[in-house]
């Protein structure tokens, strides 16, 4: 067997603490809450590797992609900015602002771009600009070693760093951006010491993924997805996750609902139940995706601009709360991780397996959300209007 | 306590007929496979041991005699002994041993030297050739991501075969999701589990009909085989493969409409390049009825199929076929794994075929040359590697199944099968031993003891069909238990989830390159 297939197959294992907040009318805060929130998840995490993404952090360049890439040379900076010259009209190159924390050591050189397609080439090209900037990161982070961009979506930024969550979040200065979404992950690999890259989330343009769990399908859906073209080469069940969500909902085009159905689906047992069309639409996803099946535990928060989605596998192997506050809403591991960024949510409830809970910026109902009377309240006295 | 010393008759006239043939056939001296023993302290004298030997292999004088050379060591007799005063136990190699020259081949060598013809065997290649599937072991869940218990969590094995799209389009209707995509006919199986073709003329219609109950009781499909579809047996028609062979016995517009989906017979693991062959003896009334030939004739079915001679006249006949069927029926096309599998593979799907049908070189047979059943063909685990990543690198794995068959001895075989690769396997052999069969190998004389790959009806009436359904039933019902029980064991509780997982296999003692093919990295590579 050549090199080439121990290595492409080899990948991390890991547990994970995750939490989440939005703000469903796009009201901004600082990252001190989702700090709070995932340094109370401390335990979950092994200072190997956790990271945050941010969404409306940067309302000064919202039209203009903003790359965060990492360098381990200035060879590999070098060669990596030499490639963005060519391929990009660059508004603005800046160090990413960092404080220096006992808990992250030897830190790569960090850097962010404001940046838009060279229009010339865009043309030539004959893509969108998403595909246009996504086919160049991609191109980056196979073919320059020592280079990885790790933010590339528009008005959004993820952090992601080897150490604790929490120190993580003091080291990028979480406290000085404002988002009305966060994304956070605190990470517990069983084997590879962290490795900056890897850690979580894992972004593709302006989607953000963290994950906590372990992928039991994880060879059949990393073939599924050779299908079509993604490699899978950063050796964690999040980018096979983060892959899927991308083929599913941007190339297939299907509803977020659907896509999550998709993941997690539903039993046969289920969907036999179902009334006719309801069943021929399903009976057809498990027919044609059955490679996309997500099976052993997981639990996600992935989100886009606008949309905060928590998911669990489909019987339910890791845990995920919800919370409701006025706007706001809350996903985490634990509820306790709620609590810290909300002391006094309105509603919590335990989403069940395999069905999403999905936040949509401009609308007050949460998919997923227990209908009333079916709530589930958790010691909180504020739930029974 | 080989006979009786009361039967002197009879062993006077066993070596008298001895002698007369020594004498024709001065360097031929034929040596019995078996040792066919009896204690006649034991024996009760019901005579019923000659009596149940399909093969005529004994008489009574004063007692059971053998003659030792019609003895297929089947164990019919044995088994039905009321005394257990009959043994039968392989005979000992009596030639010089010799280690190029085995036993075997002087055997052929004498047999060919006498008859001048070409020697046929029954069932699958008994050749010691390695079984890849025992150099391949699956994967258990431990900590970082718990098993699944599946006595008490749904564990789903359902099973969908046929042309899928690349992808479903969906619409936001009024009342939710709306499915926009037109599917094509697909087949739905309640376990991954399909019977092999075996066609009524080298199987009974009784066995032909246990196996029909079974997979309509069990959810899954059998198939026709090549002898067309005899009337009993059209009520189980809608969970049946048609097969549409060289010979295109008992082929007809209803036949085709009759199944569930057709298939094209274009070769059989246990003889790539060979037609079907149905000997004469075989072909009663009932069979020359149902294939549309005369009483007592050969069937021999053409090697190839003469309105085939390439990939685009295969593609003329899929359509063909789905014209008949006025596209309500998915086609499978059916061939034996050979070298240049994956190409052909991929030609078939682009040639139209829904489900592509590989047969490896341990495959069964009602009859075959031996010389072809034991040197041609690949092994099915290298085949299904092999097509399955071939499908997918060009991105047509969606639009066929696969289907892999040839020497699938247990679950544990289908489920590494699976997790190489193939949508569902099928299994031949393993349901005729279900059935009783004991793998003596003597099929194509038509004398079976077990009323299986027989047409006599004393043979015949053997084989009670509800009986027989209810064996074959357990069988499927096992296997599909335990393929939940490797599911849960994995972590996973869907079988799309173990479809094409190499992951969760590991080579032992397989060299670099075949791990290379099949797609598994060895033992104490983690993960
Ligand atoms: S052929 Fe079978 S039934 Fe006949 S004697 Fe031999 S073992 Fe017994
Ligand atoms: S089917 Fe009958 S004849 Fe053929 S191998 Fe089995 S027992 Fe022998």
């Amino acid at each position: 067997m050549s090199e080439e297939v121990f290595d492409r197959g080899r990948r991390t294992i890991s547990g994970c603490g995750l939490s989440g907040m939005m703000s469903l009318t796009g009201e901004r805060v600082d990252g001190r809450a989702i700090r709070a929130s995932i340094a109370l998840l401390h335990e979950r995490s092994n200072g190997l590797g956790g990271g945050f993404a941010a969404y409306g952090i940067y309302p000064e360049r919202r039209d203009h992609f903003a790359l965060h890439i990492m360098y381990d040379t200035d060879e590999a900076r070098r060669r990596t900015e030499s490639a963005l010259e060519d391929d990009f009209d660059v508004a603005q190159d800046e160090r990413i602002p960092t404080r220096p924390h006992p808990g992250i050591v030897n830190p790569p050189s960090l850097m962010r771009y404001f940046v838009l397609p060279r229009a010339s080439r865009l043309e030539e090209d004959g893509a969108t600009a998403e595909d246009y900037v996504l086919a160049r990161v991609m191109r980056v982070n196979a073919e320059i070693s020592d280079a990885f961009v790790f933010s590339s979506g528009k008005n959004m930024g993820a952090f992601k760093a080897v150490g604790y969550a929490e120190d993580i979040a003091a080291f990028f200065r979480l406290d000085e951006y404002e988002a009305y979404i966060w994304i956070a992950h605190g990470r517990f690999p069983t084997n590879t010491p962290g490795w900056w890259a890897g850690a979580h989330p894992f972004t593709l343009l302006d989607w953000a993924v963290v994950h906590n769990g372990e992928i039991s399908s994880y060879g059949i859906n990393r073939r599924y997805l050779e299908m079509f073209n993604y490699q899978c080469t950063m050796r964690t069940d999040t980018e096979v996750m983060a892959y899927l969500l991308d083929l599913l909902i941007r190339r297939h085009e299907l509803p977020v609902e659907v896509a999550c159905d998709v993941l997690a689906a539903p039993f046969w047992e289920q969907i036999e139940r179902m009334p006719e069309e309801r069943r021929r639409l399903y009976s057809a996803l498990r027919q044609v995706y059955g490679g996309a099946l997500v099976n052993g535990p997981f639990a996600i928060i992935f989100a886009r601009h606008g949309e905060m989605v928590g998911l669990n596998d489909r019987i339910k192997l890791r845990p995920l709360v919800a919370a409701r506050k006025d706007s706001w809403l809350y996903l985490s591991s634990e509820e306790s991780g709620i609590r810290a960024m909300c002391a006094r949510p309105d509603l919590v409830w335990a989403p069940r397996a395999g069905q999403p809970v999905i936040g949509r910026l401009g609308s007050e109902v949460v998919a997923g959300e227990p209908a009333h009377g079916g709530r589930i309240a958790v010691g909180q006295e504020a739930t029974s209007e | 306590m080989s006979s009786t010393p009361t039967d002197t008759k009879g062993k006077d006239r066993a070596r008298a007929a001895a002698r007369a043939r020594a004498q024709r056939a001065p360097v031929y001296r034929r040596s019995a496979d078996f040792r066919w023993t009896h204690d006649p302290e034991q024996c009760a004298r019901c005579k019923r041991c000659v009596q149940q030997c399909g093969f005529k292999a004994l008489s009574w004088e004063d007692g059971p005699v053998v003659d030792p050379e019609k003895c297929v060591g089947c164990h019919r007799c044995e088994m039905f002994c009321p005394q257990q005063a009959i043994a039968v136990v392989p005979q000992v190699q009596h030639y010089r041993p010799h280690p190029l020259w085995t036993q075997a081949h002087r055997q052929n060598l004498y047999l060919q030297a006498e008859t001048g013809g070409v020697l046929l065997a029954g069932m699958g290649n008994d050749l010691p050739y390695p079984v890849l599937w025992d150099n391949l072991l699956l994967d258990a869940c431990q900590v970082t991501n718990p098993s699944i218990d599946p006595l008490r969590e749904p564990m789903e094995l359902r099973t969908y075969l046929g042309r899928r799209p690349d992808a479903v389009e969906v619409t936001l209707g009024g009342d939710g999701p709306e499915l926009a995509t037109e599917m094509g006919p697909t087949l739905e199986l309640e376990t991954p589990i399909i019977f092999a073709a075996m066609s009524y003329g080298s199987i009974s219609l009784n066995a032909q009909k246990a196996i029909a109950m079974a997979a309509e009781e069990c959810g899954t499909l059998w198939n026709t085989g090549e002898g067309g579809l005899h009337e009993d047996l059209k009520p189980y028609a809608h969970r049946a493969f048609v097969q549409c062979a060289s010979g295109r016995f008992g082929v007809h517009a209803d036949y085709l409409n009759a199944g569930a989906a057709i298939e094209i017979k274009i070769g059989q693991g246990a003889k790539p390049g060979i037609g079907g062959h149905l000997p004469g003896e075989k072909v009663s009334a009932e069979v020359s009825e149902t294939r549309m030939i005369p009483v007592g004739s050969d069937a021999l079915s053409p090697a190839p199929q003469h309105d085939i001679y390439s990939i685009e006249d295969l593609r003329q006949l899929i359509y063909a076929l789905k014209e008949a069927s006025n596209y309500e029926k998915p086609v499978s096309v059916k061939i034996a794994a050979v070298h240049n599998v994956a190409a052909i593979a991929s030609g078939i799907v682009r040639a139209g075929a829904d489900m592509v049908y590989l047969d490896g070189f341990r495959g069964g047979t009602g009859a075959a040359p031996t010389i072809i059943r034991d040197h041609l063909g690949i092994p099915i685990e290298i085949a299904i590697a092999v097509v399955d990543q071939q499908l997918r690198e060009e991105g047509i794995r969606n639009q066929a199944s696969i289907i892999a068959a040839g020497g699938i001895r247990s679950s544990a075989d289908a489920a590494k099968a699976i997790a190489l690769g193939a949508d569902a396997i099928a299994i031949g052999t393993g349901a005729l031993l279900a059935l009783g069969c004991t793998l003596c190998q003597k099929c194509y004389t038509g004398r079976c003891s077990w009323g299986i790959t027989t047409q006599d009806p004393a043979l015949t009436r053997r084989l009670d069909p509800y009986v027989g359904s209810r064996r074959v039933g357990n069988l499927l019902r096992g296997w599909s238990a335990e393929l939940e029980e490797i599911l849960g064991a994995m972590g996973v509780n869907a079988i799309e989830s173990l479809r094409g997982s190499r992951e969760r296999l590991r080579g032992v003692g397989l060299d670099k390159t075949t791990l290379d093919i099949l797609g598994v990295k060895p033992a104490g590579v983690g993960a």
